[in-house]
């Protein structure tokens, strides 16, 4: 079945923000690691006279290689397998999941190393090869952090923000049995350096993500700071990569323009300290056997639509989580999906055909932060409000909102329904005047006043000060 | 020049202030308005929480009442960014030409306040006085949509006496967000907090922006705070001749 994670139970996003934003803690490490990345993000992308033209560039890329993605995924297909790779197509999650539990089991193998593979979130990957007596270890850092501390990633690019560092060495202590372990970065990365060496030179099955398949020549692409990545990749004798539809880009050239606009965007770095790039197998060099999985999950819906098709643009760099200023008051758990964000907001949703999450495309104030950083210029806002079209369109939006919408468009659609609506509400509040304020409303204003004032409504109109003047002058 | 004055639905019904302070600059500056009585409302609160039918309804009546208007001021950034920005593919849905036609003639004729008096009458000095400290709240319409840069600056530079303070973190969301203000009230909430930090912070008597929503939302918790900064929209501020802050309709804005 198509499946986000486990988004489709998740809490809906206002009671799970409620809970986010009690927690002083989770605030406090995610506005402080936002605001670093977001200034790091800031000067290196100050720093390209380009920039403009390079989202440009990618955006009308990710919009021709969407158009046309049958046959550019038809020619990695043959391209991958012509250099000796293995490619296989899944539908849903749990095709893809069946798919890399029988290539493993295959080979009789019951641990792997995985990494940058949040595809492999979506499709709870994890959760299946545990459940066929398999034992995955993550061995990106932040991945890692997550996996031992038993807890779920809360943003795209970096998954651990809302841990800090006191918190993770508490997460070390207690699973890699360092009691003296301190919480000095250098010490920490050491630690998980001993842990991750031993997986990297035993196991023998490798599991990657990947950041762009590359059409012409059947290539993989996975960016990454850490080198983990690159020795999952290199040193397996199998390697299994999942790949979601949309990371196909026509050519080996279009890497240029996204190798310049993902890292600034991610990271704030010119260049990704790791590049791995690889084409099938080599024999004498690196993996053996590879293979490739190809996965839908609802991506095909999304792309059906022509509105919020762009929304397959995505290539994952998170500059709009970072930018957020919804994301940076909550964090990403919030959004109940691996997927959070403003991306989140409006992935999440359309990956499930709508049917759960759908609180998530009003997580939002449109304030547009989002559109202005986004490196491939995927106008969120706009997908926002066109999701909450569908929502009401299909009915599936509470009723009491249904009933105001509907009585404020009748008071609307003429002055005089205006003025008489003007009146009436005037004669209503008159219960809840306090000095000119209102301190307490019925719901649901409620929710406005039990944190802000809201004005009165002054005794005159505009239009009728306006009325009384033009009268005066006659 | 006649200029027909798009007052906005919740200004009109909220803050009446700010449309007369709008009429005061625009007659001293030699301008005549005109007050068009059929107009309701543009539809941003409709388009934006999904209902798309309400809102072009409400753009059609608009463009009714609008018919022939030379140019139509709107002391409203987002309400201008409503028009510009989702008019045009809310006429082309529609798939009737004559109206994508007359969206098309609307769009030139269409200029927020500040926009009208920098970029389309060339005037920066307005010949107000308002000798106080002031911090702008840039808004997400103005910045982001609208591109008004510093023209609300210039503006309230040009008025002798005030004393301009700039906002920390202006770019940030206030959180109002229209109905996102009640659907998700505790996040709205934890960012206007951040808002309210930010305007104490300058020590700024007076906090003004473009547009109203964003002030009720900031003066609302300002207000609930009791922290003794006025929200005035920028209109108020330009159309103000003497050394006191205008005096509020009654209720209309957080208390002093």
């Amino acid at each position: 079945m198509i499946r986000v994670g486990d988004a489709a139970a998740a809490p809906d996003f206002p009671s799970a923000a409620k809970e986010a934003l009690a927690n002083v803690q989770l605030r406090r490490n995610v506005r402080h690691a936002t605001t670093v990345i977001r200034n790091k993000r800031a000067a290196v992308v100050g720093e390209m006279d380009d920039w403009e033209a390079l989202r440009e560039a990618a955006h009308r890329i990710k919009d021709h290689t969407l158009r046309h993605l049958d046959a550019y995924l038809a020619q990695f297909e043959e391209r991958c397998t012509r250099a000796g790779g293995h490619v296989h197509w899944a539908r849903d999650a749990d095709e893809a999941n069946r798919i890399v539990i029988d290539i493993i089991r295959g080979h009789g193998e019951s641990e792997i190393i995985k990494v940058k593979t949040m595809t492999s979130d979506e499709t709870r990957l994890n959760v299946a090869l545990a459940a066929a007596g398999l034992s995955p270890y993550e061995t990106d850092l932040a991945d890692l952090i997550i996996q031992l501390g038993m807890d779920r990633p809360s943003h795209i690019v970096v998954p651990a923000l809302h841990r800090n560092r006191t918190e993770i060495r508490d997460i070390f202590r207690r699973t890699m049995q360092l009691e003296q372990l301190t919480d000095e970065p250098p010490d920490l990365a050491a630690a998980a350096r001993q842990f991750l060496r031993e997986k990297f030179l035993r196991v023998p099955v490798g599991f990657s993500g990947a950041n762009f398949a590359v059409a012409d020549t059947g290539s993989v692409c996975v960016v990454e700071s850490e080198g983990n990545g690159r020795m999952c990749v290199t040193l397996p004798r199998l390697l299994v990569t999942l790949v979601g539809i949309e990371k196909i880009v026509p050519s080996v050239r279009d890497l240029e323009v996204f190798l310049q606009l993902l890292p600034r965007s991610a990271t704030g770095e010119r260049m990704n300290p790791y590049n791995s790039i690889w084409t099938g197998v080599t024999p004498g060099d690196g993996p053996e056997e590879f293979h490739v999985v190809l996965l839908d999950n609802g991506r095909t819906t999304v792309l059906a639509d022509d509105v919020s098709r762009e929304t397959l643009d995505c290539i994952r760099c998170g500059a709009c989580l970072n930018a957020c200023p919804v994301y940076r008051q909550t964090g990403g758990h919030a959004y109940g999906s691996i997927y959070s964000g403003p991306i989140g907001a409006i992935l999440t949703p359309q990956l499930q055909s709508m049917e759960h999450s759908r609180s998530l495309p009003y997580a939002s104030s449109l304030c547009g932060a989002c559109y202005e950083v986004c490196p491939v210029k995927i106008n969120i806002p706009e997908i926002l409000i066109h999701l909450r079209q569908k929502i009401v369109e299909r009915g599936d939006a509470p009723v009491g909102e249904r009933v105001a919408m509907k009585a404020a468009g009748f008071a609307l659609a003429g002055a005089g329904r205006l003025e008489a609506a003007q009146a009436l509400a005037r004669a209503a509040q008159w219960p809840f005047v306090r000095d000119g304020r209102l301190e307490h409303l019925p719901p649901p204003l409620k929710a406005w006043t039990e944190t802000r004032d809201l004005p009165a409504m002054p005794a005159q109109s505009f239009r009728d000060w306006w009325a009384s003047r033009e009268k005066g002058r006659q | 020049m006649l200029i027909s004055l798009f007052i906005t639905c919740y200004n009109d019904t909220l803050f009446p202030d700010t449309g007369k302070a709008v009429v005061a600059v625009l007659e001293r500056l030699g301008h005549r308005v005109e007050f068009r009585r059929e107009q309701t409302c543009c539809g941003q609160m409709h388009y934006n929480t999904g209902y798309a039918g309400e809102a072009r309804r409400l753009m059609e009546h608009l463009l009714r009442v609008f018919d022939g208007a030379e140019v139509i001021c709107m002391p409203s950034a987002s309400c201008v960014a409503m028009i510009r920005e989702h008019y045009p593919k809310m006429a082309a849905a529609s798939g009737d030409p004559a109206l994508v036609a007359r969206v098309d003639a609307l769009l030139p004729r269409v200029f927020e306040f500040t926009e009208l008096l920098v970029g389309r009458l060339g005037v920066t000095d307005v010949g107000a006085s308002f000798p106080h400290t002031v911090t702008l709240h840039p808004s997400c319409h103005s910045l982001r949509s609208l591109h008004l840069g510093d023209k609300p600056r210039r503006l309230l530079e040009a008025v002798r006496g005030l004393e301009f303070v700039e906002l920390p973190e202006g770019d940030q969301c206030c959180g109002f967000g229209g109905t996102f203000a009640l659907k998700n009230a505790g996040v709205s909430s934890a960012m206007v907090s951040d808002k309210v930090r930010c305007v104490l912070e300058t020590g700024a008597e007076v906090c003004t922006a473009a547009d109203n929503s964003c002030l009720m939302q900031i003066g609302g918790a300002l207000s609930r705070h009791g922290a003794g900064v006025r929200c005035l929209h920028i209109a108020e501020l330009l159309a103000a001749t003497g050394p006191a802050c205008p005096e509020p309709v009654e209720g209309a804005g957080p208390a002093r």
